[in-house]
C-alpha cells in the first residue's frame, strides 16, 4: 500500500517540475504563470464545444499512444507512425472517392481500409528491420517521408480537384464517407468508440495473453527471448502492423471526422506526440487516454494565449515537451537510485 | 625494462579470477602465460594494461609501483596490448588509424605521421598501404597495424592476447619473427598469452601456468610437455562409477554438415548420437564446439550436409521446428541469452508453454510455477524476477523450463560457476532423462565433469573434431588432446 502510494507521489513530482519550469519561462518573458495557466485551462474547457474539441484531439493521440506501446513492449522505436496515419487516410481516402454506397458500408470500410493502410506501411517497417537489418528508427522515418510524398503526389495528380490543385487537399468527400457528428459539437461518437475499444483490446492483449507476453519477453531481451522459443520474426511484424493499424485508424479518423477530405498535413504531427504519450504511459495503455487528454487540453487550450495575453500559443508546446522531459529525468534518476542502492547492498553483503 | 605483477587480486561477485597472482616479466624476453579458459589470464592481463584495476596488488615498472585507471595511462607507462580481436576503426584509413596514436595535437601531422609509419614497417617488412581501408585487411594484418601503433606510441611491453587465433600460418611465422626481434634485438619485453601448448614452446623463453586464478607452475622453456600439461589442468581423482544406459536408436544424425564463421568453420562432419546417451564436448573456447552445438539446434547456418532428427531432415530449418522435433538448448550466458532478467518466474513458466492457450490463465501459470520451484529447489518466488535469483538457482529455472519429454538436449557448461552440491544435483536430474530416451550433448570446460559424465567425448581443436571413449582416457590425455597435442605425448 506504502508502496503503490509513493509510487503515485514520484509520478507527481516531474509534472511539479514542469509547471516550475514553465513558470519559470513565463516569469522571464513577464507574463504572470497563473494567469497562462489559467487560459488554457479555459480555452480547453469553458464550454462544451471545448471539451468536444479536446475530445476530438484526444483521438488520434489515444489511438496512436496505445500503438507505440504495443511495439515499444516489444523493444522497438516504432518512429514511422506518422506515415503510418498517412497511408491509412490514403486508403480511407480511395474508399470514401470511388465506392459510392450508403454511409454505413462506406465508413465500415473506410475505416476498415485506413487499418488495412496502416498495417501494411507498419509491416514495411517491420520487414525493413527482420529481413533487411535496417534500423526501425531509420527505416521508420525513411518511410515517413515516403508516405507523404506519395500524399502530396496523389492530391496533386490523380486526386486534384476540377479548380486547381492546393495545399488545401482534395474535394471534400461525398456526404456518406463524413463521420457523422454529436449535434453541432465537433467530436463524432464513433471515432471515440473505436478508440475505446482499441484502448481494451491493447491492454488486453498485451496484460492476458501469450502473445503480450512474448512482446515483453522480446522487448527485455531479445536473445533469452528467442532462446526460449519466442517465434520473434512474426512476433515482431504483427507488432508492427497492430500498431500501423492503429496508427492508419487515426488517419481514416482524421480525414473523414475531423476533415471530410484528404489534406496533406493529415498526420498533423500526430505521431511524433503521440510517441511522448507512449513514454509517459511508460508503454501501458491504461494510462493513455489520461495522458492523451492532458496533450489533448493543453494543445487546445494554448491558442488562447494569444487571444488574451499576447503570448505565442507555442508555450504549450514547451509545457507539453518539459513535462516529457522531467518524466525520463526523474525517472532516470530513480533508475540510477536503484541501482546504487542495490550495488550498497550487494557490496555490504 | 622490467615488469612485476605483485599478488594482484581480482574478484567479480563471488568469482576469484585472480586470486592473489605474481609473476615478473624481464626485459628482452618473451613470457608465456598459459591456462586454460576461465584461468584468469585475460582478467590478469587487463588489471596489467589498464582496461581494469586490480582489486588488489601492485604493478612495479623497474622497481617503481606505478597504477593507472586507463588504457592511455598504461602505454604512457610503455605497457601496451593486442587484443584478440584488434581495436581498431575498420572504416578508416590505416593511417589514420595509426595517426590514433599521436594525440599531442589537435590536427594530426599526417606527412609525419605516414613516414613514421612506413619507417616502422619497413623495419619489420610489414606490407601496409598508408591509404588503403582497414576493413580491406586480414585480422594477421591488422595485428601488424595495431603492432605498430603501439611502438609509435613506446611500448616497451607488448601484451598478446590469443594472437594466433584466425590468422594464417605464414602470418604467424611472421608475428613470431616479430616478436623474436622485439624481444632479443629491440630489448622489449613481450607477454604471450596463449592456451596453446606449441606455440609456446616455439615461442617463449619462459613460462607461468595459471589455473583457477592462481599461479601453477613456472617454467624456463624449454620444459616438457607432460609438466605443462600438469600445471594447465591439475592432477585429479580417477572418474567416479558411472552407470550405462543402453543406447537406444539414432536420435541426432549429422551427414558432412559445415559450419561457417568469421574466425573458423567446423568442416564436413559426421556425427550420430542415440537415444539415452551422454556426449561431452571438449576444447578450449572458440574451437569450434559452440558452432556445432549450436548446429544441432538449428540455432546456426549451415552451409552443407544435413542434419536430420529422429530421422527427419531439419536442414535449415527454423529454431522452433527442432523445438517442435524436441530438441532444447540451454546457453552458457544465462542472463544474456537463456532467461529474461526483468521477467518473473511466473511469466517464464508461461513463456515456454509455447502450444498453451492465447489467453493466460494466471492462476494455473502461477501453480506450475510454483511446482516447478518445488521440484527443482529454486530459491525463489513465483513472481521474483529471473534477475533476483543466484547464478546456481538460474540453472535449475533453466531446467525447470525444459519440457518434460525431450528426445536431444543441448547444453552448454550445465554446471559452471555451481558448488560441487548443485551442481551432482543437476547432473542427477538430467542422468535420470536418460532412462526416458534423451540423448545429451553437452560443452564443459571441466574435464573431471567430461570424464566422469560422458559415454563419449568429442575434443574439439581449431574445428576440427576427435571422438574419444570416456572410459579408458585419463584426465592428462584429454588436456593433450584439447591443447592440440595428440595423444603423442602421453
Amino acid at each position: 500500500m506504502r508502496k503503490k502510494l509513493m509510487g503515485v507521489l514520484w509520478g507527481l513530482v516531474p509534472i511539479l517540475l514542469a509547471l516550475l519550469f514553465t513558470m519559470v519561462v513565463l516569469v522571464i518573458v513577464g507574463a504572470s504563470p497563473l494567469e497562462a495557466y489559467r487560459n488554457i485551462l479555459l480555452g480547453a474547457f469553458e464550454s462544451p464545444e471545448k471539451m468536444a474539441d479536446v475530445v476530438a484531439a484526444c483521438v488520434p493521440l489515444i489511438l496512436c499512444g496505445v500503438g507505440m506501446c504495443v511495439t515499444f513492449t516489444a523493444g522497438q522505436w516504432n518512429v514511422g507512425v506518422e506515415g503510418q496515419i498517412i497511408l491509412g487516410a490514403i486508403f480511407a481516402t480511395w474508399v470514401a472517392r470511388n465506392l459510392l454506397w450508403p454511409q454505413v458500408p462506406v465508413l465500415t470500410l473506410m475505416v476498415l481500409a485506413g487499418i488495412l493502410g496502416g498495417a501494411l506501411w507498419g509491416a514495411v517497417a517491420g520487414l525493413l528491420k527482420v529481413y533487411g537489418k535496417v534500423h526501425e528508427i531509420f527505416g521508420g522515418l525513411g518511410l515517413n517521408y515516403l508516405a507523404q510524398g506519395l500524399a502530396i503526389w496523389l492530391i496533386f495528380n490523380p486526386w486534384k480537384p476540377a479548380d486547381g490543385a492546393t495545399m488545401s487537399g482534395t474535394d471534400p468527400f461525398p456526404g456518406p464517407a463524413w463521420m457523422p457528428h454529436f449535434r453541432h459539437l465537433r467530436v463524432a461518437p464513433l471515432a471515440v468508440v473505436l478508440t475505446l475499444v482499441a484502448v481494451v483490446i491493447a491492454y488486453f492483449l498485451l496484460q492476458g495473453t501469450r502473445w503480450g507476453l512474448e512482446l515483453k519477453a522480446m522487448g527485455k531481451n531479445f536473445r533469452s527471448a528467442f532462446t526460449l522459443g519466442v517465434p520473434s520474426t512474426s512476433r515482431l511484424l504483427i507488432a508492427f502492423s497492430t500498431c500501423g493499424g492503429l496508427a492508419g485508424l487515426a488517419g481514416a479518423i482524421r480525414c473523414s471526422a475531423r476533415y471530410g477530405r484528404m489534406i496533406p498535413d493529415i498526420a498533423g504531427g500526430q505521431g511524433y506526440l503521440g510517441l511522448l504519450v507512449a513514454l509517459l504511459a511508460g508503454y501501458r495503455p491504461q494510462w493513455v487516454p489520461l495522458i492523451a487528454l492532458f496533450f489533448a487540453a493543453v494543445g487546445v487550450g494554448s491558442p488562447r494565449l494569444e487571444l488574451n495575453m499576447q503570448l505565442d500559443s507555442s508555450l504549450g508546446g514547451v509545457l507539453r515537451t518539459s513535462v516529457v522531459l522531467a518524466v525520463m529525468l526523474v525517472n532516470g534518476w530513480r533508475m540510477l537510485r536503484a541501482r546504487q542502492v542495490r550495488r550498497a547492498v550487494e557490496e555490504a553483503a | 625494462m622490467k615488469v612485476e605483477l605483485v599478488d594482484i587480486h581480482k574478484y567479480f561477485g563471488p568469482v576469484r579470477a585472480n586470486d592473489g597472482i605474481s609473476m615478473t616479466i624481464e626485459s628482452g624476453t618473451i613470457h608465456g602465460l598459459l591456462g586454460e579458459n576461465g584461468a584468469g589470464k585475460s582478467t590478469l592481463m587487463k588489471c596489467f594494461s589498464g582496461y581494469q584495476s586490480p582489486d588488489r596488488g601492485v604493478v612495479r615498472v623497474d622497481g617503481r609501483p606505478v597504477s593507472f585507471d586507463s588504457p592511455a595511462e598504461a602505454i604512457a607507462h610503455g605497457i601496451g596490448m593486442l587484443h584478440q580481436d584488434p581495436l581498431d576503426f575498420p572504416q578508416m584509413q590505416i593511417l589514420d588509424n595509426f595517426l590514433l596514436a599521436f594525440e599531442d595535437r589537435i590536427l594530426p601531422d599526417r606527412r609525419k605521421g605516414r613516414k613514421v609509419l612506413r619507417e616502422l614497417g619497413a623495419r619489420f617488412q610489414f606490407d601496409l598501404d598508408p591509404d588503403a581501408e582497414v576493413t580491406s585487411l586480414t585480422i594477421g594484418e591488422r595485428q601488424q597495424l595495431e603492432i605498430l601503433r603501439l611502438l609509435a606510441l613506446g611500448a616497451q611491453v607488448i601484451i598478446l592476447d590469443e594472437p594466433t587465433t584466425g590468422i594464417s600460418a605464414p602470418q604467424k611465422e611472421k608475428l613470431f619473427a616479430t616478436l623474436h626481434r622485439l624481444a632479443e634485438q629491440e630489448g622489449r619485453s613481450v607477454v604471450f598469452v596463449s592456451h596453446k601448448l606449441e606455440e609456446v614452446e616455439e615461442l617463449c623463453h619462459h613460462v607461468t601456468v595459471l589455473r583457477h586464478g592462481r599461479v601453477t607452475g613456472e617454467a624456463e622453456m624449454p620444459c616438457p610437455v607432460s609438466r605443462l600439461v600438469e600445471m594447465m589442468f591439475g592432477r585429479n581423482l580417477p572418474p567416479a562409477e558411472r552407470v550405462s544406459v543402453q543406447p537406444g536408436q539414432t536420435v541426432l544424425r549429422l551427414e558432412g554438415v559445415t559450419v561457417p564463421s568469421y574466425r573458423l568453420q567446423v568442416q564436413d562432419v559426421n556425427f550420430e548420437i542415440r537415444a539415452g546417451e551422454v556426449v561431452g564436448l571438449a576444447g578450449l573456447e572458440g574451437s569450434g564446439q559452440r558452432l556445432f552445438l549450436r548446429a544441432c539446434a538449428g540455432l546456426e547456418w549451415v552451409s552443407a550436409g544435413h542434419i536430420h532428427v529422429d530421422g527427419q531432415e531439419l536442414t535449415g530449418a527454423s529454431y522452433q521446428r527442432f523445438l517442435d522435433a524436441g530438441v532444447a538448448y540451454t546457453p552458457a550466458n544465462r542472463m544474456e541469452e537463456g532467461l529474461v532478467g526483468a521477467l518473473t518466474l511466473s511469466e517464464h513458466f508461461a513463456l515456454v508453454d509455447r502450444h498453451g492457450s492465447f489467453f493466460l490463465d494466471w492462476n494455473g501459470v502461477r501453480e506450475r510455477a510454483l511446482k516447478g520451484i518445488a521440484h527443482f529447489n529454486i530459491i525463489g518466488r513465483p513472481d521474483d524476477p529471473a534477475a533476483a535469483l543466484s547464478g546456481g538457482n538460474q540453472q535449475r529455472l533453466m531446467l525447470a523450463l525444459l519440457p518434460s519429454h525431450l528426445r536431444l538436449l543441448l547444453m552448454e557448461h550445465p554446471t559452471r560457476g555451481l558448488d560441487v552440491e548443485s551442481a551432482r544435483w543437476i547432473w542427477q536430474q538430467l542422468l535420470a532423462r536418460r532412462e526416458d530416451g534423451t540423448a545429451i550433448l553437452f560443452i564443459s570446460a571441466d574435464l573431471d565433469e567430461l570424464l566422469e559424465r560422458s559415454d563419449r567425448i568429442v575434443v574439439f581443436c581449431g574445428g576440427q573434431m576427435e571422438s574419444v571413449h570416456a572410459c579408458d582416457t585419463t584426465v592428462e590425455q584429454l588436456g593433450y588432446l584439447i591443447a592440440g597435442k595428440g595423444q603423442t605425448g602421453g
